[in-house]
């Protein structure tokens, strides 16, 4: 008998949860566009709302299309199964209220997605849930921070915007020495260049916006589950009761005697999709499908791209630094070549010389790149982080995060390199001209 | 719920229902490496069907205290234990693979103790390869691998899941990473040391379910021929989509088949 051979990347990326549609052929994904479903009877809806039969009911649980995205990120991440959320935020909102009540602590990376910040940092505090911030790099800031009424540790796989690299297996350990649970934002490695579960990490999240739909046409987030952590473990086990105590809310049902593996899953589907609503529509699914069956050539050429123009950077005497790990100046250098060895993505920052004027007259001289909110386009984009998306955060906040004023973030997408690179050296000359 | 079997620890999910003295009670039996979970959606739909649901963590399994029983014969003999712990006097018997060989042995053994067996992906022999039984002596990773590769259908192996949002081969791995070590190994020489099918099967006086996956590589269904031939008026199912991990390919067409085999 033929041993069997695990399938690659590439494969997955275009099959995975996806057949031909068993009622007409179809061989794209179908997008079922419908509120809900119809119960064959009485009996099947019965079961079907007591969760003693698999299918669908309503589109804000779960829905046809959504669920093939759904297997296939769980699949190229190496988990147990995922749920497709209306957005990024969304996403880490569901990680975050299906294990955290009231008086629950999270321990998180200091560089972090603005977005992300601002829900850890003002929102969910006035819900009772506090976050201590460290540097992403300090392990024992890390392990100091850890309280008995923390839940959970997070952080990015490459920070936000200064591309600080979480050193997942060691995070993992930490969380994991103290009977806790690791999630991290893998919005700008993708699967493609790190799957944190292969490294200790438990859960998972993606602003699915970004490089897997690839074309900044759809809003949406996915959620991840690597079904390792054992909530039934002794010392996880009283840490978090809406995993392991009965559910008032749905048949007192104990999620962890339900499924050793996803149990964290089904209370997020069964509780914080249902109650929250912050689903994923059925046409967003299927554009991320689109994007993700091209991924692995995309974030190929995003890397190349990014390497050719950091290079140009880097030489350039307007520019006083450049963020990007491959760098032997990058502090992660090391890190980096260790748990990103296909590359560091194709989001960085990097120092304008000169005044605020100056970096003003740079953006706005590019043509090539868009000046807009966004990264993981096929466009390229650029922004201005200080005065745009972590503009809340005061001075202080801004360096622990690593932005200066004259930090400049790019997105590098799939132009040719050498038109990107002749768009910033015309900017850049420009930006000279005007000091 | 945790039961006390021979002074260890039993884990049995239950469906979160109370046991009801008046309502049958169904066991379901795990395969190799597996646990209660396995049963998801047969066995909550019968726990909130009328029956009382006894889906165990086998010795040495889940949540159940070790160690392992060796073989199938151990396992048989440990049923009425089982029984007896959860104040059943009476049982149908749902196993898969492994679990099926139990039930079977039991059912011959014990005669006055099974009501009825449900036999889910079974074979006899159940031969096992030497280079999954060597991966796994040693504690391999890549015995789970073999496993995964060989247990779902080819059309399977890329997903889609009746279940939304649950990748199955993933899951399968996850649960295998999960069993403790050797247990696997010891799980898989009980199957292939076990010897006596064709005369346990002779002896069953109670109704027999059979239900083989057509796509079966770990226990093909010419295997289970001469098991089905030797089952006096057993019923038999064949799944035309699934391989050996038929609960989780076609979890309706395995809830619907038992349902139709379970009064």
């Amino acid at each position: 008998m033929a041993k069997p051979r695990g399938t690659h990347l590439d494969t997955l990326s275009l099959h995975a949860g996806a057949r031909p549609d068993p009622a007409t052929g179809a061989r794209a994904t179908p997008i079922y566009q419908s509120a809900s479903f119809v119960f064959e009877d009485t009996d099947h809806a019965a079961a079907l709302f007591d969760m003693a039969r698999p299918g669908y009911v309503y589109s804000r649980i779960s829905n046809p299309t959504c669920a093939v995205l759904e297997e296939r990120i769980a699949a190229l991440e190496g988990g147990v199964g995922a749920i497709a959320t209306a957005s990024g935020q969304a996403a880490l909102h569901l990680a975050l209220v299906t294990l955290l009540s009231a008086g629950s602590h999270v321990v998180a990376s200091r560089a972090l997605y603005g977005g992300s910040h601002n829900l850890l940092d003002y929102t969910l505090p006035r819900f009772g849930i506090e976050t201590t911030f460290v540097d992403a790099r300090d392990q024992d800031g890390w392990r100091a921070a850890i309280r008995p009424e923390t839940r959970l540790l997070f952080g990015e796989s490459l920070g936000n915007p200064g591309l600080d690299v979480l050193d997942v297996p060691r995070i993992a350990a930490l969380a994991h020495d103290h009977g806790l649970p690791l999630l991290v934002d893998s919005t700008f490695t993708t699967p493609y260049l790190m799957q944190p579960f292969v490294h200790g990490a438990d859960l998972v999240f993606h602003s699915a916006t970004k490089f897997l739909s690839g074309h900044g046409v759809v809003i949406g987030g996915l959620l991840v589950d690597s079904g390792q952590f054992d909530w039934n473990e002794a010392r996880a086990r009283s840490k978090f009761p809406t995993l392991t105590e009965p559910y008032r809310g749905f048949h007192d049902m104990v999620f962890a005697e339900e499924s050793s593996t996803a149990a964290f899953l089904l209370r997020a589907r069964r509780e914080g999709i249902r109650d929250f609503g912050a689903c994923m529509a059925p046409f967003t699914a299927f554009q991320i499908l689109q994007g993700i069956e091209t991924l692995p050539l995309r974030m190929a050429r995003h890397v190349e791209n990014a390497r050719r123009v950091v290079e140009f950077l880097v030489a350039h005497p307007l520019v006083a630094a450049v963020g990007y790990p491959e760098l032997e100046t990058h502090p992660d250098h090391a890190l980096a070549a260790r748990l990103l060895p296909k590359g560091c993505g194709a989001v960085f920052s990097f120092e304008l010389k000169g005044t605020r004027a100056q970096g003003r007259t740079f953006i706005e001289s590019l043509r090539l790149f868009s000046h807009l909110a966004n990264v993981g386009d096929a466009k390229s984009l650029v922004i201005h982080p200080a005065s745009t998306t972590h503009y809340r955060m005061s001075a202080d906040e801004l360096a622990k995060a690593g932005i200066a004023e004259g930090t400049i973030r790019l997105s590098i997408g799939l132009e040719h390199p050498d038109d990107l690179i002749e768009d910033l050296s015309r900017a850049l000359y420009a930006a000279g001209k005007a000091a | 719920m945790l039961l006390r079997v021979d002074g260890r620890t039993v884990y049995a999910y239950t469906g979160a229902r109370p046991r009801v003295p008046s309502q049958p009670t169904i066991v379901f039996l795990h395969g190799a490496a597996q646990d209660h979970g396995v049963w998801a959606w047969q066995s909550r739909y019968f726990a909130h069907h009328a029956r009382n649901v006894l889906a165990v963590d086998l010795p040495g399994h889940g949540r159940s205290d070790g160690p392992v029983l060796a073989s199938v014969e151990a396992i048989a003999e440990w049923m009425p234990t089982l029984l007896d712990a959860a104040n059943a006097t009476t049982a149908t018997l749902v196993g898969h693979s492994l679990g099926a060989l139990a039930a079977l042995q039991c059912a011959a053994m014990h005669p006055s103790r099974v009501e009825r067996i449900a036999l889910i992906g079974p074979a006899a022999p159940m031969t096992v390869s030497d280079d999954l039984l060597d991966a796994a002596r040693r504690d391999d990773h890549a015995a789970y691998e073999m496993i995964n590769g060989w247990s779902f259908s080819p059309a399977r192996q890329l997903g889609g899941n009746a279940v939304p949002g649950l990748w199955m081969t993933g899951n399968s791995m996850r649960l295998m990473e999960r069993s403790a070590p050797g247990a696997l190994a010891a799980d898989l020489t009980a199957c292939h040391a076990y010897t006596n099918g064709l005369a346990a099967a002779a002896a069953v006086r109670c109704p027999a379910l059979v239900v083989i996956g057509r796509r079966d590589i770990m226990a093909p269904p010419k295997n289970a021929a001469a098991l089905i031939a030797a089952l006096p008026g057993a019923r038999v199912v064949e799944l035309r989509l699934s391989g050996h991990s038929l609960m989780t390919e076609e979890p309706d067409a395995v809830l619907d088949a038992l349902r139709a085999f379970v009064p």
